[in-house]
């Protein structure tokens, strides 16, 4: 995977992989390991805080997928969180257990973006913004309508009653850490393969990059599939952190206000922001949450702010001042025997803007 | 009979979304942005002229007289700040700025008059809930008479605006290409800010309308968003005759949807939409954007 083409006699050559990115996948594999054996370590309440944090992680991961390196910014992703949630309530009313009945809810949200798919996909900007937010509406309107799922008025998970509390907590988080290794491995595979520049590319300009030969509508649905997958899994984990949900609720569209401002305020374009973006959230969510309408506001100025000043996110200042790309994604021009120390002007990382 | 009287509710609702959506329309019209705040503002319009007028206890018809000047003059504000800043950085940042704004505005509006729900209509004397009655079954409301007169003058005002004057000139050439124009002396800046102004005038019109007919609340800003953009797509990107058109199929669809069932009713506006997306006029409009 290392793609490396030597040019040795100017001792330069082009690799992904630096002493920071050898480190950190290190550091990486050593935070996965520490992060699996969190329930048997911590108490309840921590693995439950935990869970909410890896659905922030993922919710941010797939928004980012998709606007960061697709350029499509929705506003709509809210509707695959419902299908998740809804989907796994589906397969528990059929008698398939609670766990797997989540897997299958999320695998629903994405078997149903394929048809999705060919009202938005050809949609461009604000137009794919409103057009996934009327999907999103329309399924919320559908599912209210349903007395099967307890129609406006909510209805809960069961099921799960099966486990005591610790291990029911137990099993959440590590179906959550299972979703969240999975999507976000998938889009680093995905960045990492030729379609990632391709994706880019689109990012960036859409037309210059069909004219160059890049098939424009594939990608951008491959990317649609796997966002609608992580939104839906996201779903499903949310409806077995809290055991209850209301369309209104888990329709609704301050999902995409959340996912906006972690990837903004993390960095957008970036593999590493959204995680970023995702701690802070959770921090500030942790702390502000009973602030209600003011903590909102807050939220909305914060994203306004990273819009319109910083709009590749904090990441970007620490990817830039530092040099550092902690997971190779992009490729950089490494000079023979001194990997540790690249050139700063010759830096591969992803174009800005 | 109860059909034709469904018809006439739905076209005298489709004026509203016209008004609403015309505004959308002209900023991506000249600006290729879609103000994800839109329908929020249209909101502001509302707790505007219903907190004047029950504040000072004149007509809501004499207060938006008061308010359209002054979100004029805040769409103007909204442009040179934080919309001129948003438009340099690609496509994705004004979407993103947009939609922020749109969190603030309905939270400060909760935070400000409570999350209950209002309407004006009780300011207006019996004008809301006047009615011509032609049959026993049919009948036409003054109100949904006087919105429909509204969106056809305001559109055709607009129309005019744009194909007979200076102004309208410049606004079309900077649509065409802000470059060019601007060679051509056209300030690029002051003609965004402008069309921003009109584009927050009629959605305060259209606000102060719907508070009028129904009832609104702080959050009320997201659905009038997506029935604006919902009149804009059926009619056709780009013709503001095209809106009103599109406003009246949605807005027939609704009434439609909701004489079966009250539940139907956005369901209907919703699928309509839907399915024009996915005819080749869809198609059609999707290339258009990516001109």
């Amino acid at each position: 995977m290392t793609a490396e083409t030597g040019v040795p006699s100017t001792g330069w050559r082009v690799g992904r992989w630096t002493l920071t990115s050898r480190i950190s996948i290190g550091v990486v594999a050593v935070v996965l390991v520490l992060l699996a054996i969190v329930p048997l370590t911590l108490n309840d309440n921590a693995v439950e805080q935990l869970t909410s944090l890896l659905i922030f992680v993922i919710l941010a991961g797939m928004w980012n997928a998709l606007a960061g390196y697709g350029g499509m910014v929705s506003v709509g992703q809210q509707g695959f969180i419902g299908l998740g949630a809804y989907g796994t309530i589906f397969f528990t009313h059929r008698g398939v257990p609670p766990y797997l009945a989540m897997v299958l809810g999320a695998l629903t949200a994405a078997a149903l973006s394929l048809p999705l798919s060919l009202v938005v996909l050809r949609l461009r900007g604000g137009q794919f913004a409103i057009g996934t937010w009327v999907v999103a509406a329309t399924l919320a309107i559908l599912v209210s309508l349903d007395s099967d799922f307890g129609g406006g008025t909510g209805t809960s998970l069961t099921g799960l009653n099966v486990y005591d509390q610790t291990m029911r907590e137990g099993y959440t988080y590590w179906l959550t850490l299972g979703f969240a290794v999975l999507v976000l491995g998938l889009s680093l595979l995905l960045l990492r393969s030729r379609h990632g520049t391709a994706l880019q590319a689109i990012r960036d300009d859409g037309g210059a990059a069909a004219s160059l030969g890049v098939r424009v509508l594939p990608l951008k649905l491959v990317l649609f599939v796997l966002a609608a997958f992580g939104c839906g899994a996201a779903g499903a984990m949310i409806l077995a952190n809290t055991l209850f949900i209301q369309p209104q609720s888990i329709f609704g569209v301050q999902w995409t206000a959340y996912m906006i401002f972690m990837v903004l305020v993390g960095g957008l374009g970036t593999f590493e922001g959204p995680i970023v973006g995702a701690l802070i959230f959770f921090g500030i969510q942790y702390e502000f949450a009973n602030g209600g309408t003011w903590y909102l506001i807050g939220l909305g100025a914060v994203a306004v702010f990273f819009a319109l000043v910083l709009p590749r996110g904090l990441w970007s200042l620490v990817e830039e001042r530092a040099q550092v790309q902690l997971l190779p994604v992009g490729y950089r021009l490494l000079r023979l025997r001194s990997r540790s120390s690249p050139d700063p002007d010759t830096s591969g990382s992803p174009p800005s803007g | 009979m109860t059909w034709v009287n469904v018809l006439i509710q739905g076209v005298m609702l489709g004026g509203v979304y016209a008004l609403l959506a015309c505004g959308l329309s002209l900023m991506f019209g000249v600006m290729r942005i879609i103000n994800l705040a839109h329908g929020d503002i249209a909101v502001v319009g509302a707790y505007l002229v219903w907190e004047t007028s029950t504040k000072w206890g004149i007509s809501p018809f004499l207060t938006i007289l008061i308010a359209l000047p002054l979100m004029m003059a805040l769409g103007y504000l909204l442009q040179i700040t934080l919309l001129s800043r948003s438009l340099r950085g690609g496509q994705l940042v004004p979407l993103l700025t947009t939609f922020g704004l749109a969190v603030v505005i309905q939270n400060l509006l909760q935070q400000l008059f409570s999350p209950d729900v209002h309407s004006i209509a009780p300011q207006t004397g019996s004008i809301a809930t006047a009615a011509w009655h032609l049959t026993g079954q049919v009948s036409i409301p003054v109100i949904g008479l006087i919105s429909l007169a509204l969106a056809v003058a305001v559109l055709g005002g607009l129309q005019l605006v744009l194909r007979t004057t200076r102004f309208g000139r410049e606004m079309r050439a900077t649509a065409e290409d802000p470059d060019t124009a601007a060679l051509m002396g056209v300030n690029a800046g002051a003609v965004y800010a402008r069309a921003t102004a009109i584009a927050v005038a009629t959605a305060t019109l259209a606000g102060a309308i719907f508070a009028i007919r129904s009832t609104f609340g702080p959050t009320s800003g997201s659905t009038q968003l997506i029935f604006a953009f919902e009149a804009v797509v059926i009619g056709g990107l780009g013709s503001l005759w095209g809106t009103l058109w599109g406003g009246i199929v949605l807005g027939v669809a609704q009434a439609i949807g909701g004489h079966i069932d009250p539940q139907y009713a956005v369901l209907a506006g919703n699928l309509v939409f839907l399915v024009v997306l996915a005819s080749p006029r869809g198609r059609a409009i999707a290339a258009e954007v990516a001109r």
